[in-house]
């Protein structure tokens, strides 16, 4: 490990991350460097995954206006999970960049931050008395809601944020783990007839491969589009 | 395999407590990518994006220009086409008015002729009339006077009485003229 002992110690996973890093930036430096009104093939894959997050999450859920103004959050959060989330399928690197909880902890509390600010700064005053006193409530009932809207709004969300990225990574990464070692093991070291076991777990793997294709796309959407959300709730016109 | 279950038991060791190194490179991370999608990568997207809204708006107006022309060309023309038929039908009209104007006058002087020539004729009829009506009485007058002499067997020397006599008869010729017709 590099710096060990230090605060910038870097193990694998944290190697991982920069590496992912330096990919996104230079796969977009490279695609948005000579930007053509006409784009050619590379252009298009990378403004068709720019416009994603744009116009089906930005635009869609927050508007124009206030879609474009948090475009660069939701952008970053989406591009950062899905690559992160990739490398735990990538040959050699074999575990998700957000399979530890880092990433999903300080994206999720960059989240939480920006939508208490952005309801904050758009409802001043009004924003924490609405959010923990629902509007149009009979008074005696807020002994029971408000502690319900402090415990789902400002504790669980931001929990269940982090938690469901992580444990989409890890309990994936255990998954594949478990199969390739078995498969490793069947073939390499188990007697005879045994060997054979070692086609179905290969298999599985392969399977479970697949499927984790899938949740690290929809890990990746998921995330981003929960941020979108929370933001559009604080920022909605009832608050 | 063995960096696998290595970093597989890492993880499963405290998964839910953070390491330091762990929040600050996810950090550095985020902060660098952060940056660079927000101060480079958007806005080149949404400087092509505009730059290809206006070329598309640009060529939506080039486009209704042309119509607009083409569509002000064709009124033209079809104004002009509408004046040349207008002005044709005018001088068609006029042409006929002409036309009957020449026959009208035409047809006058025709008719004047005509009735010169008739005044003409009649005149010289009625000149003729008189002549021949002089020389008849002039001729009746001697032979009448004659053939009398002849019947009643006497001179009819004195002029004053010969022209009573022959006006007399004239008249009677006349007065029996009428009662023929």
């Amino acid at each position: 490990m590099l710096f060990a002992g230090t605060p910038f110690e870097l193990n694998r996973i944290m190697l991982i991350r920069i590496l992912v890093t330096v990919v996104i930036v230079v796969v977009f430096w490279l695609g948005t460097r000579k930007m053509k009104l006409v784009p050619g093939r590379g252009q298009s894959l990378i403004e068709m995954g720019l416009d994603f997050v744009r116009v089906s999450i930005a635009e869609d859920l927050l508007g124009k206006k206030e879609g474009r103004r948090f475009l660069p959050l939701l952008t970053t959060f989406f591009f950062m999970i899905l690559a992160m989330n990739f490398t735990g399928t990538v040959p050699g690197l074999n575990v998700a960049g957000t399979a530890v909880i880092g990433v999903p902890l300080l994206l999720a509390a960059i989240a939480y931050v920006t939508w208490i600010y952005a309801g904050l700064r758009k409802h001043p005053g009004k924003f924490l008395r609405n959010s923990l006193f629902p509007p149009g409530v009979p008074w005696p009932l807020y002994i029971i809601v408000t502690p319900i809207e402090i415990i789902s709004t400002f504790i669980v969300r931001p929990v269940t944020h982090t938690l469901r990225l992580l444990m989409n990574m890890i309990v994936g990464h255990l998954l594949l783990v478990l199969f390739f070692l078995a498969t490793s093991f069947f073939f390499v070291q188990a007697p005879g007839l045994f060997k054979l076991f070692g086609v179905g777990t290969l298999a599985f793997g392969f399977a479970f491969t697949l499927l984790e294709l899938l949740v690290i796309v929809l890990q990746a959407y998921v995330f981003t589009i929960l941020t979108a959300v929370y933001l559009q709730l604080a920022l909605a016109d009832e608050h | 395999m063995l960096p696998v279950i290595v970093a597989a038991a890492a993880a499963a060791e405290n998964p839910l407590i953070p390491g330091i190194p762990d929040i600050i490179w996810s950090a550095v991370c985020f902060i660098v990518l952060l940056l660079f999608f927000w101060f480079k990568v958007l806005p080149a997207v949404q400087r092509t994006l505009d730059a290809r809204a206006e070329l598309i708006e640009g060529g939506i107006k080039k486009a209704e220009i042309a119509q607009a022309e083409a569509a002000a060309a064709l009124e033209k023309y079809n104004e002009q086409l509408a004046e040349a038929r207008a002005e044709a039908a005018r001088i068609r009209d006029h042409a006929r008015q002409d036309g009957i104007k020449i026959l009208n006058e035409l047809k006058e002087q025709a008719s004047a002729e005509a009735a010169r020539i008739t005044a003409n004729a009649s005149v010289q009829i009625e000149a003729e009339r008189q002549a021949a009506l002089v020389s008849l009485r002039a001729e009746v007058g001697s032979l009448a006077i004659d053939l009398a002499a002849g019947v009643i067997g006497q001179t009819l020397t004195d002029d004053e009485k010969a022209a009573s006599l022959v006006d007399q008869f004239l008249a009677d010729l006349e007065e029996s003229e009428k009662m023929a017709r």
